[in-house]
């Protein structure tokens, strides 16, 4: 296929495809990077018609400045970390006790399923209102069957109530991935180990766990991507307040509740560079794990 | 000491008897051979032996002890699979030492018994390397020190070589064999080629269906087959086996005479026939004969090489000495 014909007939044949993603990943970043160096502000009269008037990098030191940035990094960070510990703890867990033989098999592994489809902004309601709300919520029913004063999640355990939501939403997704990569284990990998008088635990610690190395990477790269970005959780339940508003959410606020385009754009630099070390961080990892 | 004694032992997975009940003895230091076609339950008795399986009725001794309920780590059994079952994240090394950490000796003996088994294997310059960076023959290599290293009563080889090329089983049996000869420890092999049982075993063990059909030394098996199975199955190329007004001539229901076993003349002879296809190895030929009265082609060993071809005229005699007679329900009249 490689002949110097069919390598320009793949470029261009590609080309449609490259240019889309390039311009509708390079408009909004210019724009961004744009904005972030302008004073913005649609509701004193400023407008692209007018021209913007150019402020140096003073969005970027107030954004930092600003008494809730490192407060909302800590917060996104808390609540990714939490997340992703949570799934993929339970995501091996289930995905061993889904890869046993047991009736109605095919059943149950779609209903584990099945919260990955419901739609963020549904399921942080139903949370939210079904199981955590303090007087008729099934929880406050369950506290105080047991005598228990029942917990106003929302506001007195907002984060973990988030991790708790965004973690239901996110473990099929996990177990999914950790259940395909558990059954192309090799039967015979395990039966040797046991030949070789491993208990059951120490199977899982030298045979089960190594095996998942580069599934449990790709699960936490990709849940990554997008726990970053999470914000219909956060929009439907806390609004941002009790130590919620991770850095998505204080972009939101900034450009759409303070109406400063300017200070926005600022913060969605930062949010860009976070992502970044985070990726950075990641890759190095998957990088080591992908390369054997 | 690895003397193990089958009992009455049986296998069922729900209605499908496997293994109905079969009574075997495997004496200590012996290289005994499991062979038979595919799914005639040969695996699946390796499997009960070595503990991976239950067994549904009936007792596995080893040394005399009872080892029917024992897990499969304490039964002191080492097992090479078919896939060879290393773990591809662990070194060499790491692979060989598993059992022995598993067992918490102590690190230096670990690494003692370790450079012992590579230095035994041919494996000491590749200890440092992950399995998949191995060839097919040195990963079985690494799966046999896995194995050693335990120093076990028994070896189990569930269908070692047959992952591997032609020219290199050839090698690994040799160096199965010679790793037999030098440790004296009791084997277990289980294979579907009948070349492999007749060339490494002191025993072998043919089945059918769950069923012992004969157990024997390879020249037992060859020399006096028990019954039509056997003697089909055993030997290189088929033995013949001739039925109707030709059998009955030598007074059973149908004769055996295996292809090393039959003259050739272009004058006169038993049978009359023309050539079929030949195949020349060099230090033998054989051909395949359509006799006059024969429905089967008859398959004739020659030594060398000889001038013969498609469609030429032979007469064959067989040597009434090495004929084996089956009779009626396909057993040996003597």
């Amino acid at each position: 296929m490689a002949t110097r014909h069919s390598r320009s007939a793949a470029r261009l044949m590609m080309a449609p495809a490259v240019i889309l993603l390039l311009g509708w990943m390079l408009v909004p970043l210019t724009m961004t990077l744009y904005f972030s160096f302008k004073r913005y502000l649609p509701m004193r009269g400023d407008s692209l018609e007018r021209g913007l008037d150019w402020v140096g990098f003073e969005n970027y030191a107030r954004f930092i400045g600003s008494s809730s940035f490192w407060p909302s990094v800590q917060a996104t960070l808390l609540i990714v970390g939490g997340v992703l510990v949570i799934t993929v703890i339970l995501g091996i867990l289930l995905a061993i006790l889904l890869d046993q033989p047991f009736w109605g098999q095919g059943i149950v592994r779609i209903l584990v399923i099945a919260p990955f489809f419901v739609m963020p902004t549904v399921s942080a309601l139903v949370w939210k209102n079904m199981m955590m709300d303090p007087v008729n919520g099934m929880f406050a029913h369950l506290w105080r069957f047991f005598g228990a004063e029942p917990v106003s999640w929302m506001s007195d355990a907002s984060v973990q109530s988030i991790i708790l939501i965004v973690s239901w939403q996110w473990l099929p997704f996990a177990t999914l991935i950790l259940l395909t990569a558990i059954q192309s284990l090799d039967s015979e990998q395990l039966e040797a180990a046991e030949m070789d008088g491993a208990p059951v635990l120490a199977r899982f610690f030298y045979i089960i766990l190594p095996h998942l190395g580069r599934a449990i990477t790709i699960v936490i790269l990709i849940q990554t991507i997008f726990l970053l970005s999470i914000f219909a959780e956060i929009f439907v339940t806390t609004g941002g307040s009790f130590g919620t508003r991770t850095l998505t959410y204080l972009i939101f606020q900034r450009v759409v509740d303070s109406q400063n385009i300017g200070l926005g754009s600022a913060g969605g630099v930062y949010a860009i560079i976070l992502a970044n070390i985070v990726a950075l961080f990641l890759m190095r990892i998957v990088g080591k794990n992908l390369d054997r | 000491m690895g003397r193990i004694t089958l009992e009455k032992v049986s296998k069922s997975f729900g209605q499908v008897d496997v293994i109905p009940p079969l009574d075997l003895t495997i004496e200590d230091g012996e290289f005994v051979v499991f062979v038979g076609p595919s799914g005639c339950g040969k695996s699946t008795l390796l499997r009960l032996i070595a503990g991976l399986e239950d067994v549904t009725s009936g007792e596995i001794r080893i040394d005399g002890t009872d080892a029917t309920g024992v897990p499969p780590a304490k039964r002191g059994l080492a097992m090479v699979f078919q896939s060879y079952a290393l773990y591809p994240h662990m070194s060499v090394r790491k692979n060989i030492a598993f059992p022995l950490r598993m067992a918490g000796m102590d690190a230096a003996e670990q690494e003692r018994r370790v450079t012992a088994a590579a230095a035994v294997l041919n494996l000491t310059d590749y200890l440092d390397r992950r399995p998949g960076q191995l060839s097919g023959g040195q990963r079985q290599r690494v799966a046999i020190g896995r194995a050693i290293v335990r120093e076990p009563a028994a070896f189990l080889f569930d269908e070692p070589l047959s992952n591997l090329d032609a020219a290199l089983r050839v090698g690994m049996r040799l160096e199965i064999s010679e790793l037999h000869a030098r440790l004296r420890t009791t084997m277990i092999y289980v294979t579907h080629d009948q070349v492999e049982a007749m060339t490494m075993a002191d025993k072998i063990v043919v089945l059918r269906a769950g069923n012992i059909e004969q157990v024997g030394t390879p020249l037992q098996l060859y020399r006096s087959p028990r019954n039509l199975f056997v003697a089909g199955f055993i030997g290189s190329p088929k033995m013949n086996l001739i039925g109707g007004a030709i059998a009955a001539r030598h007074g059973a229901e149908t004769i055996g005479i295996r292809p090393e076993h039959i003259s050739v003349s272009a004058e006169s002879g038993d049978w009359h026939g023309t050539v079929g296809v030949s195949e020349h190895l060099g230090s033998d030929t054989f051909f395949h004969v359509t006799c006059d009265g024969i429905p089967d082609p008859v398959t004739v060993r020659v030594g060398g090489e000889v001038d013969l071809h498609y469609g030429d005229d032979i007469w064959l005699s067989p040597d009434t000495s090495h004929l084996h007679r089956f009779d009626g329900q396909g057993l040996r009249v003597a």
